[in-house]
This record gives C-alpha cells, structure tokens and sequence, in this order.
C-alpha cells in the first residue's frame, strides 16, 4: 500500500526524519511509534503531502506520491480544529467536498455517518455548542467521510470516554475488514497490542523497531521465566529472591544460556512446578526501553 | 480550481450569514446621514435656544460702534474699567472688551475679559469686526467714503470649461472632482483596513484552532489563502453593492419627497465648511451639468479596478502576517511595514493629489502599487492620461502578484508553524525556502 524509501526531512541544522524506510502492507493497522519530537508528525505530514521531504520516494499503491492522492487518504491530525461557528452538517459537508466528494455523493455520506453513530438530531448544531466528545466524532467522521483507502490516525482517542473510545475503535476495525489500510500514531500502548498488526518505532529522526507486534516482541524477550513451584523438596536458592506464599513460592530466572526445558528439568529437583511461563515484555516496555538505549546509545 | 472556489463560498457564506453583517450593511448607509441629521438639528437648536450674550464695550477712542448680531449684542454704557470687569463677575454681562487709545495704524492692547474662556468664534467674530471698523475709519481719513468701497465690493465665480483634443467642451468643477476623489480614495483606504484585517483574523482562527492541518491534507495552502482572500473580497463586494443601491434608493425617496438639493451634496458642505464656501454661486443646475461631463464609466471601472486590486496587494499580505503569528496580539509587530503605506496614500491623497493631481509627488503616488489605489482615484476624478493609468494599472497588477507571492511563501510554512514568534528573520527566512 504504502511504502516509503531512504526518506530524508530536514528544518534548518534539525533531522527530522534519517534515511528512513517503511512498509505498510495493505489492509493493516500499523502502529507508528516514538516519543514526542521524533519525527512522526513530520512523516506523517510527509505523506499527507503537506509538506514536501529533502530526498528519498514515497509510493502509494506503486505511484510515487502525488497530489491526485489525497483524496485517497483520510488524516485526522493530533490536534483537533473544527470551525466553531459552523453547524455540524455544514462542517462535514466542507471537508467532503475538499476530498473531491461530489455534493450528492458528500450529503448521503454524511447522512449515513450521522445516522451510524446516533448523531443525526446534531446535525445543525453549531460546533461550539457541542461537547468535546462530540466534537471529535464530529471530527472523526469527517475524516473517513471519503472512504480513503489509506487512513492516517493520530492519537484517535485523545478526548473520548471510554464508551467513545470503544465504538471508535470498533469502527476502525471495520473499516480495516473492508480492506482500508489504517497508520496508528499513538503513545497509548495498550491500544496499539490491541490494534495493530504491525509497529514500527522512531526515535530521533531514526527508525529503531519494525515489524509484527509478534516479531518485535519476540525479539525482545528477555529470555526470563516466571515460575511457581509448590511443595519444596529442596530449600530454594536465597539468591533467587523467591515470594513465599503459603506453600508456593513465586520467582523469576534468566535462561542463562539453557534451554527452556533444561532450566524446567533442574527446577523439578525443588517441588512441583505450579507454573512455568516465559515473560512477555509489554509494548509498553519495549517502547521505554528501545527509547531509553537510544538515547544513552 | 474547484477547491478555491469552495473554500471561496465558505468564506463568503460564513460571513454574509451573520446577523451581524446584515445589521451593519443595512444600517450603515441610515447611519451616516443620521449622525449628520443629528447635528444640524443641534446646530439649529443651539442657535435658537441660545440667549442672547451682551458683551460690554469701553472703547478709550470713541470711534467705534459695533453692530450687534444674533448671537452678540454690544452694550455701551460709559462705565469704567472695573465697573465693565463686576458686571462680567456676576454675570450679569457675557463679557467686557477694552479698546484702549491706539494709533489707527498699528491698533493694539485691545483685550477680553469674560468668565469663561472665549471660543475662537467668537474672538474671530469681534476681531473681524474691529479689523472692519478700523479699516472703515482709515478709509475715511484718508479720504474715501466707505460706502463707495461696499458698492464697489464684486463677487464673481469662474466657470471652467475642458477641452479635450476633439475640441469637445465639458463644463468641470474642481470642487466635484475633489469630493469624488475623496469619496473613492476614503471607501477604499477603509475598505483595504476592514477587510484586510478579517482576513487576518481568519487566517489566525484557522492556524489556532488546528482546523489548517485538516485544510491543507486537502488542498494547498495557496488555495487555501486565495480562497479566503477572493471570498472576503466578495463579501466587500457584496456590501458595497448594497450601499449603493440603498443610498441610491434613500437619496430617490428624500430628493422625491423633499425636492430638495441632494443629501450628499449637503452633507458634504456641511462636512467641509472651506468646499462649502467656494462653491456659493454652484446650484444644483450646474452641479448636475459638471455631473454629465464627469466620465462616469471611467471613473467607475477605475474604482473597481483599484478597490480590488488594492485590496488583493493588502490583503495577501495580512494573509501572510496572519499566518505568522498566533494570536492577534502579535501581529502587532508585523503591521507596521502594511499600515504606513496606507497612511501615507491617505495622507497623500488630500495634502497632494486632491489639491494638485497633477504635481509630481502625485504622479509617483498614483504610481507606485502600494499607494496608487487610494491616490490614483484622487487623481481619476480630474482626468489622467491613458498611459499613466495603464502604467498604473500595470504596477498593481504587478504589485499584487508580488505580494501574493511574498505572502504564500509565508503563509505555507507559517500556518503550520506554533508556539515560536517569528521575526522578520524568520520571516525572510520562510520566504528563501523552496518547494
């Protein structure tokens, strides 16, 4: 669907964006991470052709990037903006219109949006008098009101409820089984194991992480085990720092160059093995710790 | 093409929607003549509610009798000085003017004493009719019979006639010429204010509200700004045809109903006492004849040209400034290199163009494009040859392109640009940037 080749963006001395790589399969959800000030809004803004790259090729389905694309994709920038005074219909039916939607095909859009999400009685309020939460459905709407093959998504869930929250993101997982390819851009890492299919991470203008959220996760494991053994035969090793509760006790070990099943087979010599299981790193703990050795590195 | 001319009707729709535009284009054209209205009526008021002031004289040389007016009545009652100065203490007279012993030809020392501080008509009125007085009382001496003088005293006024090169004769009156410069001149020197700054305030609102990083994934920057400039423009557009056309209808109606002279003729008489006076002999006969040979599709066609094209230099420029800053507070900084042109086209157009269209100051100020809007239409009213207003013409077309091109650089990367304050380096420095 999308990628991206040796892209290069820099504002006077800053790199925003090294030599940067990425592809984004079709009918995904691709989780775009990085800290604050890592490039990711540069990119994005890149692809949204609203600003221009120093070097490197952006395709889109094959194309290299150009204006006849934007009506392709929808983009719902982190930072809300809905003209105050406009009602909610007039609003919608702008931003269709600006993606190339005729008026009639723009007015049952709207009309179908509206009547989905329970906004129909909204429809001529003006923006000011709605809540934040509407507001941004509002926004929402407005954003995939073009059915854009390609949806660009930052922070989609700053601002809502929870009961909001939930049925935007069942709204993105229809649109992604209707085969639109979502970009994720978000800090929020539970909704990216959640979401995405895919990651890539950028720190500092640079890519540091790419792929499934099973391959990335799996690259970095630990290779630490958590174990509860009940019913020692033997004393436990004071060093392993074991919890003891009631007859289990609950510890953690390195593989320290063993395999799985040789660390479990000297384990047996201690008690019954209650539990075994491989510690997976959350993404959340990928995230700081990719973050961090890069900023010491 | 297509995204400008929606973002063109939103512009337009947003703003002609407003309760508030219907309200000021709708009173706008009652206001003016109603303020107008309102003072005259004062003015008379005043006039005839005004009781009558007396003003004691004691004059050391016994020559002079001033004439009472309607306002001022002269009392000459023998007393002295202190006497005439407690009388004005309890007010029992308005005031006391002392004429000492003075040689007629160099009078001085005369003085007023009143309670409160004179006006400057009435010091110019006693001081033009002692100026009379005296000069009466010189003439005598010198042998001639004032009267003689007052019949000999003329009024005549000259009727000018243009020739042009057919050997056509139009009867013209500078005074005409003068009040259509100044009418277009200020219209437009307004208009360039007004709506410059609401597109200013509109760019603003877009960058703070977020809602341009939504606009420009759609279309470029540049039809974003161009929109929003030409559908402003329509806006003014729209509320100076409304004007016209209810001025128009009103002036109809009062000059039906009044048979009267027309309103604005009045009105500017009274708003320029100097204009008043030099025209005491015009009727309206002759002001409707200078009228007929104004070239009215000239003067007409030049108007829109330079209202619309003055207004697109400025207005991508406080597009641009917009698009720098934050918050309207900032801009501050930026409107100066915008502002004093237009000050020094306002102030051009009445102390050189209007008086003299054709000195040099007022060539190059209907020339250059940052000033030649509002001077060139001081200068239309009178006539301008063919290729200094083709030349002008060109310079603001050129000028405007220039701006436009200036500001779009600003505006794409100021749109998207927050928190920093730019300075006029940064400025410059948007401005080199490509692509």
């Amino acid at each position: 669907m999308l990628n991206i080749e040796k892209l290069n963006k820099s504002y006077g001395a800053n790199k925003a964006l090294t030599d940067l790589d990425l592809e984004v399969k079709k009918g995904v959800i691709f989780g775009l991470l990085g800290p604050n000030g890592a490039g990711k809004t540069t990119l994005i803004r890149i692809i949204n052709q609203i600003i221009d790259g120093d070097s490197g090729q952006i395709y889109l389905n094959g194309e290299t990037l150009a204006p006849k694309h934007i009506s392709q994709i929808g983009y719902l920038p982190e930072e809300r903006g809905l003209y105050k005074k406009m009602k909610v219909w007039d609003q919608m039916l702008y931003f269709a219109r600006l993606k190339g939607l005729s008026q009639v095909d723009a007015k049952s859009k709207i009309k179908f949006w509206l009547e989905k999400l329970e906004m129909s009685t909204w429809r001529d309020k003006k923006i000011e008098d709605l809540s934040k939460g509407m507001a941004q459905k509002v926004q929402f709407i407005s954003t995939i009101i073009h059915n854009p093959p390609l949806l660009i998504l930052d922070e989609p869930f700053s601002g809502f409820d929870p009961v909001n929250a939930e049925i935007i993101k069942n709204e993105i997982l229809e649109l992604k089984q209707n085969g639109t390819t979502v970009i994720l851009s978000t800090h929020r890492m539970e909704s990216v194991e959640l979401l995405c299919d895919q990651v890539a991470m950028i720190n500092r203008s640079k890519k540091i992480l790419d792929g499934t959220i099973k391959q990335v996760k799996s690259s970095y494991r630990p290779e630490v085990f958590s174990i509860t053994i009940d019913q020692n035969k033997q004393p436990i090793p004071a060093e392993w720092a074991a919890k003891q509760e009631d007859s289990s006790y609950h510890f953690t070990l390195p593989l320290s160059g063993k395999t799985p099943n040789q660390l479990l087979h000297e384990l047996m010599e201690y008690g019954e093995i209650a539990q075994f299981r491989e510690v997976i790193p959350s993404m959340e703990e990928i995230f700081i710790r990719q973050v961090k050795s890069t900023e010491n590195g | 093409m297509d995204k400008i001319w929606l973002v063109i009707q939103r512009e337009y729709l947003a703003r002609v929607k407003k309760k508030s535009f219907l309200l000021v284009t709708l009173l706008t054209p009652l206001i003016f003549p109603a303020i107008m209205g309102v003072f005259v009526w004062i003015a008379v008021e005043e006039k005839d509610n005004q009781s009558l002031r007396i003003i004691e004289v004691i004059d050391d040389n016994d020559l002079f009798f001033l004439e009472s007016s309607e306002q001022y009545a002269f009392s000459f009652s023998n007393l002295q000085e202190e006497e005439a100065k407690e009388l004005v203490q309890n007010g029992e007279r308005f005031g006391f003017l002392h004429i000492p012993n003075f040689d007629l030809k160099e009078p001085s020392g005369i003085t007023y004493y009143g309670e409160e501080n004179p006006s400057m008509n009435l010091i110019s009125y006693l001081e033009n009719n002692l100026k009379k007085k005296i000069e009466e009382q010189r003439l005598f001496e010198s042998g001639i019979d004032p009267k003689i003088i007052n019949e000999v005293r003329t009024k005549i006024s000259i009727k000018s006639i243009t020739l042009d090169d057919q050997g056509t004769e139009t009867v013209s009156d500078a005074t005409v010429n003068y009040a259509i410069g100044f009418l277009a001149g200020i219209l437009i020197y307004m208009f360039i204010f007004i709506y410059g700054n609401q597109i200013m305030q509109g760019v603003i609102e877009e960058k703070s509200s977020r809602i341009v990083e939504i606009l420009v994934s759609s279309l470029k920057p540049f039809q974003l700004m161009m929109g929003k400039i030409l559908g402003i423009a329509a806006v003014g557009l729209t509320q100076l045809v409304i004007w016209i056309v209810l001025i128009g209808t009103l002036t109809t109606v009062v000059t039906g109903f009044l048979g009267m002279q027309m309103p604005q003729q009045q009105a500017m008489e009274m708003a320029n006492a100097d204009l008043g006076q030099s025209m005491p002999n015009s009727d309206i006969g002759e002001i409707l004849q200078v009228l007929s040979g104004i070239n009215v599709t000239e003067i007409v066609l030049c108007f829109v040209f330079y209202f619309l094209g003055g207004y697109l230099l400025y207005g991508a420029l406080f597009a641009g400034i917009g698009s720098a800053v934050d918050a309207p507070s900032d801009a501050q900084q930026f409107m100066l290199p915008v502002t004093i042109p237009l000050i020094v086209a306002y102030m051009g157009l009445f102390v050189f163009v209007l008086n003299d269209p054709n000195s040099t100051t007022s060539f190059w100020l209907s020339i250059v494009p940052l000033t030649s809007p509002i001077a060139m239409m001081g200068r239309v009213s009178y006539g301008v040859p063919g290729l200094e207003l083709a030349l002008s013409m060109g310079l603001l077309i050129l000028g405007f392109l220039a701006t436009t091109w200036l500001a779009g650089k600003i505006y794409r990367i100021g749109i998207l640009m927050h928190g920093t304050k730019p300075t006029y380096k940064t400025l410059w420095k948007w401005i080199k940037t490509n692509n």
